[in-house]
Parts: structure tokens; sequence; C-alpha cells
């Protein structure tokens, strides 16, 4: 920047440093907010209102994405219409309008849970391992450490499509095919070079003098370990728990080649919403909207943490 | 409160031997010094002590019980690390506590044992604090604090004071031989600072690269450096080295520096070739050119208030007297010099260890016994 406005303080930037900054940040945010806002709108609106040209901006907001996201419906003439009693709620009611009654509901629900379960079961699991797996390669001597810390990186370097042949043969041999337990298991298998990467840097962080005091004050290594590392990890654990799960939430390749029926996950039970009875682009729209708040409330619950977390402890207290 | 004996303890990380074969005594309710420069070894010996590190081979006895391989949570042992560690998701009376709790304590004893602690070191006011805020001086008090509050056998202290700055380190020194004093707790304690190892010791271990150079007390190791390691280590400015060839029996009581005799306490060894001549600094006396002694040529003097630094130049070497302020020398000036009979060391040069004289046989009969190498 300016000799002149860098004179006055090396370090604390000038009020117009400042400006500019905000406003790049500011830019760059609306710019990446853009596309999730659409999103978010699009799920209000009716289906004509979602692909009339030229777009619209303001229009009348309406629920049918999300009754239609949660439903599913068929067709009636306007005499069978006409026969029957008056809608019973606001769902039925819009339904109707469009020549239609519910018919049941629909799988979102279902699934929406299988992502609840696979996500956090494998992100829970692979913060379990991971952090005891980090803290034995930082803190024991353990031979070919760097080998074998390489070994574990490796596991995330190919492609996972490459690998999903053998997976989905071995599965079915398993019976681990379309099952819970067999999704938490290879999410966590994926996950875990990450979260034990991630961790033994921050666990190498923690001075071994806390630990030490811990076991002259008496306590076990284990005690040691969840009383006193564990504690300190925990901004470390709160980020990579955040990675884990985004992986495990958005994943969608594993999971249209190996679940269908019973632990089908959100991601690909989405795109089908628009198969049924014509473009509907609201209640997609209204699907993502869902998926995507428990991954926004875990991390903005753990942001604290996430902040300093996600300088990968370069920087200490 | 116990007496730890450290029989032939030596400690190796992979090819690298950082502590050779050792033996040593701490006695009960002493405050022992592990002296020495910095990767000599002295915070592996307290770690062994503590159980924080297992010993490559030997025993550590604490009142007679061998604990070498016992882990740390079995030795109830105290330990005052450098950086204090206290545990910095817990507030002061927490991490005071928490010995207490891991022997499950009842909560209403615990807290009466951490207000007991707490009104010893003056930190009552400050107990439910969190440690992260805390100055240097009562992060200091609480790792004390965590380090008496259960009775251990002894206490490990690792440089306490080196995080400290000099003003107040001091100040935290004497407030710690005071609470030794109270207390009478064995306490061993690393440092690398010779004068707080003479101020506060009762006796002194002198290590280097991993060997014990010297045991006894603050004195005998002022007086009668075992080694030319110990002589140069101890004292500011450092005793004296007058490297010459000379030879000396057994019963002498003179040797010949170059064309200058020189009296000396009476060997009770037969030396000969290089030798070195150790006195310190305050036993040099400087005399006229007309008089008998060593000739020397003032270099440089350094004024210390009551006493100054004469740095002289003679054709054994460089030579430093400790004199009167009041005493006047110009540099450049011809001088003859004296040594204090009483206090001087020969070595020999090829092993650096002392010759055995009179002066020894002093200490051999005050202090019970000295040891070197
Ligand atoms: N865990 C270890 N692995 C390998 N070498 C070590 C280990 N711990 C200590 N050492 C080495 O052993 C030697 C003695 O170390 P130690 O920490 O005991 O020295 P020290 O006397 O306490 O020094 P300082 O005054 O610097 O603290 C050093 O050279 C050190 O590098
Ligand atoms: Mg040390």
């Amino acid at each position: 920047m300016s000799g002149l406005s860098s004179a006055w303080s090396v370090t604390e930037p000038s009020s117009r440093q400042k400006w500019i900054a905000g406003i790049l940040v500011i830019g760059y945010a609306l710019i990446t907010m853009m596309p999730l806002l659409w999103v978010f709108l699009t799920g209000f609106k009716t289906p004509p209102d979602s692909i009339s040209y030229p777009p619209k901006v303001i229009f009348e907001p309406s629920v049918e994405g999300y009754v239609n996201l949660f439903t599913t419906r068929t067709r009636v003439t306007p005499s069978q219409l006409d026969a029957l009693p008056p809608p019973a709620n606001f769902a039925e009611e819009i339904v109707r309008q469009r020549d239609m009654v519910i018919a049941g509901p629909s799988k979102f629900g279902e699934r929406f849970m299988n992502s609840v379960i696979i996500g956090f079961g494998s992100t829970f699991l692979s913060i379990v391992l991971g952090t005891m797996a980090a803290y034995a390669f930082s803190r024991f001597r353990i031979p070919f450490t760097d080998d074998l810390m390489f070994f574990i990186l490796s596991t995330r370097m190919m492609p996972p499509i490459a690998v999903a042949i053998p997976i989905f043969l071995m599965y079915r041999q398993l019976g681990l095919s379309d099952t819970h337990l067999g999704m938490i298991l290879l999410y966590t298998a994926v996950n875990i070079s990450l979260a034990v990467w991630l961790l033994k840097g921050f666990i190498d962080e923690i001075p071994r003098e806390y630990e030490e005091a811990a076991l002259i004050d008496g306590y076990t290594r284990f005690q040691a370990f969840y009383k006193v590392v564990l504690p300190q990890a925990a901004t470390g654990i709160a980020s990579t728990a955040i990675f884990c799960l985004i992986f495990a939430w958005n994943e969608y390749a594993f999971a249209v080649l190996l679940t269908s029926g019973n632990a089908q996950t959100a991601p690909p039970f989405i795109p089908t919403i628009i198969g049924v009875g014509g473009l509907d682009w609201p209640a997609v729209a209204a699907g993502a909207t869902i998926f995507l708040l428990p991954v926004m409330i875990f991390t903005i619950l753990l942001r604290k943490h996430l902040l300093r977390g996600i300088t990968f402890g370069a920087v200490r207290k | 409160m116990s007496e730890i004996i450290i029989k032939n303890v030596r400690k190796e990380f992979d090819d690298f031997v950082a502590v050779q074969s050792s033996s040593f005594t701490i006695e009960d309710g002493e405050f022992f010094m592990l002296l020495g420069p910095s990767g000599c070894g002295k915070t592996t010996t307290l770690r062994m002590i503590a159980g924080l590190e297992l010993p490559t081979s030997g025993e550590i006895l604490i009142d007679g019980q061998d604990v070498s391989r016992l882990p740390a949570s079995q030795r109830d042992i105290a330990f005052v690390f450098q950086m204090f560690a206290l545990y910095p998701h817990m507030n002061v009376r927490n991490n005071i506590s928490y010995p207490l709790k891991s022997q499950g304590m009842r909560r209403r004893d615990m807290r009466a044992k951490v207000a007991e602690v707490s009104k010893i070191l003056g930190i009552e006011d400050i107990l439910d604090k969190p440690v992260g805020g805390l100055s240097g001086g009562d992060r200091q008090r609480v790792a004390l604090g965590r380090a008496i509050v259960r009775d251990p056998k002894a206490f490990m202290m690792d440089e306490p004071l080196g995080a400290l700055d000099a003003e107040f380190r001091e100040h935290m020194a004497e407030e710690l031989r005071s609470l030794h004093d109270r207390m009478n707790a064995t306490t061993v304690y690393v440092t690398h600072d010779q004068l707080e190892a003479m101020q506060m010791g009762d006796k002194i271990v002198v290590m280097n690269h991993g060997v014990i150079e010297q045991f006894g007390t603050p004195q005998d190791i002022y007086d009668r450096p075992a080694t030319t390691f110990v002589a140069e280590f101890i004292g500011s400015p450092a005793m004296n080295l007058i490297r010459f060839e000379g030879q000396l029996a057994a019963g002498d009581d003179a040797v010949s520096v170059g064309s200058h005799r020189v009296a000396v306490p009476q060997s009770s060894a037969t030396a000969a070739g290089k030798l070195v001549l150790g006195v310190r600094p305050e036993h040099v006396q400087l005399n006229d050119a007309s008089a008998e002694g060593l000739a020397a040529r003032v270099v440089a003097t350094e004024y210390l208030g009551t006493t100054q630094i004469v740095t002289l130049e003679s054709e054994h070497g460089e030579v430093k007297a400790r004199t009167a302020a009041s005493i006047d020398v110009g540099v450049g000036e011809n001088l003859r010099l004296g040594f204090d009979v009483r206090t001087l060391s020969l070595f020999d040069e090829a092993d650096g260890k002392v010759i055995p004289s009179a002066l020894h046989d002093q200490a051999r009969d005050r202090a019970g016994g000295w040891a070197h190498g």
C-alpha cells in the first residue's frame, strides 16, 4: 500500500486499507452467497414462478415446494375433486389447486435421517479413532512413523470412484450393501486419513509437560490423555469434525452406487424429485435448503473453535 | 520425607549418552542442586528421578525402595516444570487441587488443603482466576502450590526461576529457600546458574557432558574444585588456571612455576608433566616489581565499586585478580603476583583432575567424603 498511509503504523492497516479490504470481502461473500440465496428463494416460489423468464426476483412466496418435497401426490379429475370433503389442512389446500390430492408422505424425511445417521456416525467414529491414532503418532515412538503417516495420507490420493467397483463387490459379499453400518464404515475409512493428519498437527502443538504434570499428579497415561490433552485439543477436534461431516454429508458417488432403498442418503435422493410430475424445481430447492441446514448449524455452533482451528495451530495462543 | 540414592544411573537416547553412569545420594530434607551448562543432562537426571524417563541402567532408591521401573504416578514425587505447565483449561484452585483429586480426596478436605497451601504462598485472592492471565510470579506460586499440596516424598524443580525476570528471580529464590526451610522437604533443583546454586543449595552436583564432575557443599565446590571444569565453571570471574610444566612429589609443599617457586598446600600424591595451578582471583596478591613472585603486566582494570578486577598478562597466560578498589594500579604497570597458599589447587592437565593435597584433607574431615569422576 502507499508509503504515506503505512507510515503511521507498521502493523495496523490504515482506514483506507480497511475500506478496500472490507469491500473486497463483502463483494466476494455476495458472489459466493448468490447461488445459495437463489436456491433458498426458489424453494419459496411456485413452479411457474421458478421457471418464468425473465427470472422473478420479486414474487409471492409459497410453501408449495416444501409441500411437494414431503408428499407424494396423485392427479384427480375436477369432478372427483368437487366430491371430496373440504381440505383438512393447508398442504391439502395447496395441492388441490393443482388438481391433485396427497397420496402419502414422500421418502425425503427418511433419506434425510439416513444422511444424519451416516454423516454424524461416521464423523464421530473418524474423530474417536483419529484422535487416538494422532495422539499415538504424536507422543509415542512408533517405528516407521513417517512411512505410516504417508501411507495413511496416500489412501486419499486416488479418486474414490477408482475403488468403487471393488468396494461394491466386497460390500455385497459382506452384506454391507445399502446398510447404515456399511456407509458409516466407508466414510470413516475415507475421512480417517484427514482426521489423523489434522489432529496430529494439533496434538503436536500441545506441550508434553501438561501430560507429564498429570502423570506426576498421580494420573494414568489414559487419564492424562482424556483429562488434559482432549480439552486442549478441542479446537482441533471441532474443526476436524466439521471437515469430516462436510465430506460425509455431501458425498454422492458412493451413495449412488452402494445405497438404494434402505440406507440411501439425501444427495442421491434429491435429484429423483425432479422426475415426479414434471420439473418441480421449488421442491428440489426446498430439499437442498433443508439439506444445507445441519452442516450450517453444526458449523455455526463450532465456529468459535473453527476460526482458531482453521489456521491449523499455526498461531499460538 | 525421604532420602534419594542414585546408583550407577545411565541414560542413552539412541546412540547418544545423555547421562553417564552416575551415583550420588540426596539426603533427607536437603536442598540439592544439579548444576551444569546447557545440555549436560541435568533435566534428564531429574526426569529419571521423577519417573518421566526410564534409566537405561542403574537404580534409583527412594527411602530404600527401588523405584527406577515405577511409573511417575506411583512415585509420589512433585515436579515443578520450567515453564510451570499449569493446566490451561482450569482455574488456579483446580490446578492446585488436581493432585488431590487423583487420590480421591473428599471435596471438603480438598478445599481446606488448598486454602492452607494458598495461605502459605499468599495466593488466596487469585484462587478463582483462570491461570491464563497470571503474572510470572503468580504462575510460579501456583506451580509450587500444586507441588506442595499433597506432601510428596520429594520435590523436583527444573530451573523454576528460569522464566522469571532477573529482578524477580532473586525474590522468588529467597521465597523458595524459606519455603524449603519451613517444610524441610527433600528438594532437587536444576539450574545452570552457578550463583543460584551457591546461594540456595545445601549440596551441589556439578555435571558436564553427562558426567558428574563434583559432588559437595557449595563451599567445597568453590574452595576445592575437583576438576578444572568445576574450577572454571564456578565463580565470577572464574578461577585462574595457570598452566606450566613441572613436577611434584607426595609431601612437597612448593612447586616450580617456570623459574619461580610457589608455595602450595602439602601434596599427598606425585605428579609430573603438564600441570595447572588454580587460584581464585581474590587470592591473587599484587606486589611491587621489586618483590618476589610471578612477573605480570596490567592490561586492564574493571571497577566494581568496592572491588576491582585487574587483568594481568604473565608468561603463563592471563591472570585476573580481585582487589580492593582503593588500590591504585595503572594499565601497563609491571607487578609481581603472590598467591594465598591455603587455597591453591593443583590439577593434572591431562585429565583435568585435582592432585590431592592437605587442602582436601580438611574438606574430607568436614563433609565426610567428597567424590568426583
Ligand atoms: N528425548 C530425547 N531424545 C534425544 N535426546 C535427548 C532427549 N532428551 C534430552 N536429550 C539430549 O540429552 C542431552 C541432555 O539433555 P538435558 O535436557 O538433560 O540437558 P540439560 O542439562 O537439562 O540442559 P538445559 O540446561 O539446556 O536444560 C541433550 O544433549 C539433549 O539434546
Ligand atoms: Mg534442562
